[in-house]
């Protein structure tokens, strides 16, 4: 027995090895020497380096997140994104709430009266043409019938004008409407502005926001929402000034109803205007009133098309489905999910054809690139590079060139057509299609991408020592033997590597198929360009993207379910 | 050697040369034969061609000129798969997608050996090297001596009959080193094998082998028994290579018989054996090993000639003791004695005299 001076086992006084012992004996957390958790005081002691390690990718992280991710993200809520419906017909769907398309019957007049406000608001707006093509989509026709509507449907409502007008002249004064309608506050701030920009000479401030006067909204509730509606886009489109425009005609219809809702309206005002409103109140309910529903079902006989008001109601949601069934095939459609006809059917079609393309594209780079990689791997280091440069050399070439080269190539009066015709094994009328089908774009893109399946394959390759194999022969096996039970087992990662790579990036080729695929050889992607530059249809081409992404991300998944992906290796 | 001689060889190298470049030479007119449960070692310095020579006899370098023999048989024709020769590797090219019984059973399957045989195999294989419960795990999740043993077992589970072993232990540490040194040469005459050793080490050289071949620049500088080649090197190089060694250079002054009177640089003459210095006048190189220089004038016969020697530095080695001397003018002389309770201590600076039998100190060629 030692003195507990030397013995190392002597238990006093706080050191690392005490703590250490501390803890083993109290059977809780590790402690660190100040009694710490370890685990807490080893996090504090990385913290500093996380945060160094954080400051350094800051910068591309914050622009990666800023100008990529988040437009993507953006990008992709546009395939379930339908605002456009309910922004663009507020009452109109409230007022559909009630309607039942299997009913088989038209909506309401109040639906009819609904739309009048909503598509007079959008015609000034000029949106009712976009909402138009949303639709059209959808249902094909709805975007004339918007288009057409928008020229007359100013005039709805007018015969209500006339006799309020009749009645009394003060209802086609804009001063009396303000009157009416408008807080006093706004009114006073009105008067000064006008002033002003009459008095000064550089004064360039727009004109105070339009606002409703208090308790004029639970008096006269569609009146106001017309009004202010009207009021807002003569301030904010027309840059006019309500005080001097004559309201829409849906503003009196939006009155007269009122007032037969409401006939004690006029009590909540005073002097001229109760008059004037008490007046009109009493002969509102002996004016002749309009047929709305059959007012636009002159102006557009589509209105009374069933199949409208149901697309319409369909699609009334702020998110809809819809673009994600259109990308399958299927279409939603007032009655329930249906499949499209076959002749429209495209999209299956096109994610299948992508899919299997870029397999066969996937499987050609392997079938060329592995010799071309073992041989790199197996060469002296100086031979090796240069063979290398030439594998690289198409990098340094651009894509477009590349792909053109090809169409010279491929094309029936290319190069290779003529050189077989030269040699008599093609005869001059017959000669073989090689560009604008599906051997074009596959020729063409396995060429593009071969060097991303041979890079990763001779990195791979490079690391297998060549004892491996002399051991398997040394040991009986015959060069076959050895190869296929040896040195390819450990290739695979690089096969691995170099298969995701090519798969990935021929999922999403663009501009090859583009050029050399013809109808039978493009991509889905092309099929994504074209609703983005050509049909304007984003939310379709947005809705195709996550399904593409969707699928790449699920193959991610299976192959490192199957191979694991720590089996892939860039070298 | 001639070719008749090698009639009874199992493995014979007949007159080799091997080039890889044309124009020099890594293996000189190699002429080599090895008995039957042999174990012969080819040693070597790095570049000598050792490896070159075991590479040509498993069949992974063609020989450029002359005939390997194998069982009496030419077999330079012969791919390497077909010659049935078991090879372990320096880094052990265990197979890393196997597991290690996968990998014993690696050459039973090529050879179309039926699946309970093969097992049967396997396991006395492994059996055979300790590594009995070893035959789930992946080469990586073994050290490196277990490794080594498992890539022992592999190249002799298919019973061969030529073994080749490429500085199998270079990668362990010493005292692992030293335990496997002892297991391999046990196996190898349990199993009445013959072996083919490569190594750079000559302790290892000498612990295992029946014979050891030193190889430098394409030739064998000498084949013999480990004492032989220790006691009795052939030339310089090999008195230098194997083993610790004295060197002091003179003239031969007079041969007489089987000794040769030679007159140090420093004026001094003593009596040697000459190995090969042939002419009186010839410039020769006498090489003494340190453990056989007494300091001990009563341990010497009463004639022997005794040297000057002032001591220059004294090591401590635990089980012996070293000491640097200047001898003849030359100061990296260094003599070794054993740590025994009356051995001296010798002081630096101190001056004594030094001695050797005659037949310990040898003329080779300068």
């Amino acid at each position: 027995m030692t003195s507990s001076a030397t013995d190392p086992d002597a238990f006093t006084g706080a050191t690392p090895d005490n703590a250490l012992r501390d803890a083993d004996r109290a059977e809780g957390p590790m402690l660190a020497a100040d009694g710490t958790p370890l685990k807490k005081s080893l996090m504090r002691a990385l913290r500093r380096e996380k945060m160094r390690a954080l400051m350094l990718i800051a910068p591309l992280l914050i622009f990666i997140l800023v100008s990529f991710i988040a437009p993507i993200i953006d990008m992709l809520f546009r395939s379930v994104e339908n605002q456009i419906v309910s922004e663009t017909l507020p009452r109109t769907v409230i007022a559909l709430d009630d309607w039942d398309y299997e009913s088989g019957e038209l909506p309401d007049e109040a639906v009819y009266r609904a739309l009048a406000y909503d598509l007079v608001a959008a015609e000034a707006e000029k949106r009712h043409t976009r909402l138009g093509s949303r639709l059209n989509y959808e249902t094909t026709g709805i975007s004339s019938l918007f288009r057409r509507s928008g020229r007359d449907i100013d005039d709805v409502g007018e015969v209500y004008a006339d006799q309020f007008i009749a009645l009394n002249e003060a209802w086609e004064e804009p001063a009396f409407w303000v009157g009416l309608m408008a807080s006093e506050t706004w009114i006073e701030d009105q008067a000064e502005w006008a002033a002003r920009a009459a008095d000064e000479e550089n004064f360039d401030r727009a004109e105070p926001r339009f606002r409703l006067r208090d308790g004029v909204a639970e008096v006269l509730p569609q009146t106001a929402s017309a009004y202010s509606e009207f009021a807002r886009i003569t301030q904010v489109e027309d840059e006019d000034s309500p005080t001097e425009e004559e309201p829409w005609f849906p503003v009196y219809m939006a009155l007269y109803h009122d007032l037969i809702d409401n006939p004690d309206a006029a009590g909540a005002y005073g002097g001229q205007m109760a008059e004037v409103l008490g007046a009109a109140a009493e002969a509102a309910p002996g004016f002749e009133s309009q047929d709305i529903r059959q007012t636009f079902l002159d102006i557009e006989e589509g209105w009374g098309d069933l199949e409208v008001w149901g697309t319409i109601e369909a699609f009334s949601n702020p998110y809809t489905a819809g673009y994600f069934l259109a990308s399958v095939d299927l279409q939603l459609t007032p009655a329930g999910i249906e499949a499209k006809p076959d002749n429209e059917s495209i999209y299956i079609l096109l994610f299948e054809r992508t899919l299997f393309m870029s397999l066969v594209i996937m499987g050609s780079c392997i079938l060329l690139g592995y010799p071309i990689a073992y041989l790199l791997s197996t060469l002296p280091l100086r031979v090796s590079n240069v063979l290398l440069i030439l594998v690289l050399l198409p990098f340094w070439t651009s894509l477009l060139v590349r792909t053109s080269a090809w169409k010279v190539l491929l094309q029936q009066q290319g190069v290779i057509n003529d050189i077989l015709v030269w040699l008599g094994l093609v005869a001059d009328n017959e000669r073989l299609v090689m560009i604008n089908n599906q051997f074009g774009t596959i020729v063409a893109m396995t060429h593009i991408l071969l060097p991303f399946m041979i890079l990763p394959l001779y990195s791979v390759m490079k690391t297998i020592p060549p004892t491996y194999v002399r051991a398997a022969k040394s040991l009986g096996a015959t060069n076959w033997t050895a190869f296929w039970r040896v040195y390819f087992p450990q290739s695979v990662p690089g096969i691995g590597a170099g298969s995701i790579l090519v798969f990935i990036l021929a999922i999403g080729y663009y501009i090859t198929p583009e050029l050399v695929g013809g109808t039978t050889g493009t991509f889905i992607s092309n099929r994504i360009a074209y609703h983005i530059s050509s049909s304007l249809n984003w939310g379709l081409a947005a809705a195709l993207g996550t399904i593409l992404l969707v699928v790449v991300l699920v193959l991610y998944w299976v192959y490192d379910k199957i191979v694991g992906i720590d089996n892939v290796s860039l070298g | 050697m001639a070719s008749s001689e090698n009639g009874g060889a199992f493995v014979a190298f007949d007159r080799v040369q091997k080039s890889y470049d044309g124009e020099t030479l890594v293996v000189k007119d190699l002429n080599l034969s090895i008995s039957k449960g042999e174990f012969l070692t080819m040693l070597g310095p790095s570049g000598s061609g050792k490896t070159t020579c075991l590479m040509m006899l498993a069949g992974f370098e063609t020989a450029t000129h002359g005939d390997i023999l194998l069982d009496g048989k030419p077999i330079n024709n012969i791919p390497p798969h077909k010659r049935g020769i078991g090879m372990v590797f320096q880094n052990y090219a265990l197979f890393p997608h196997m597991t290690v019984a996968e990998n014993l059973a690696f050459p039973l399957e090529v050879r179309k050996i039926g699946k309970s045989e093969r097992e049967k195999k396997v396991k006395r294989a492994l059996d055979m090297v300790q590594m009995g419960d070893f035959g789930g795990r992946r080469p990586a999740q073994l050290s490196g001596g277990q490794q080594q043993r498992i890539a022992l077992s592999r190249a002799l589970v298919f019973e061969p009959e030529l073994v080749l072993m490429d500085e199998p232990l270079g990668a362990l540490d010493k005292q692992l080193r030293e335990h496997m040194q002892f297991e391999i040469t046990n196996l190898a005459h349990q199993l009445g094998i013959t072996t083919v050793y490569v190594t750079h080490d000559q302790t290892e050289a000498l612990t295992m082998s029946d014979r050891v071949a030193v190889f430098d620049d394409g030739r064998i500088q000498q084949l013999d028994a480990p004492d032989t080649l220790y006691e009795q090197p052939k030339n310089s190089f090999v008195a230098q290579f194997i083993g610790e060694n004295n060197t002091l250079h003179g003239k031969v002054e007079e041969m007489k018989g089987d000794t040769a009177m030679v007159r140090l640089d420093n004026g001094e003459v003593i009596e040697t054996v000459p190995v090969n210095v042939k002419n009186v006048g010839d410039r020769t190189l006498i090489s003494i090993r340190p453990e056989r220089v007494e300091i001990d004038k009563g341990r010497l016969s009463p004639d022997a000639h005794t040297l000057k020697a002032e001591v220059m530095e004294f090591i401590y080695m635990g089980d012996i003791y070293r000491t640097r001397l200047k001898v003849a003018g030359r100061d990296d002389f260094i003599i070794k004695t054993r740590n025994a309770p009356d051995q001296r201590r010798l002081k630096p600076g101190e001056m004594i005299d030094i001695g050797w039998r005659p037949q310990d100190c040898r003329a080779l060629d300068a």
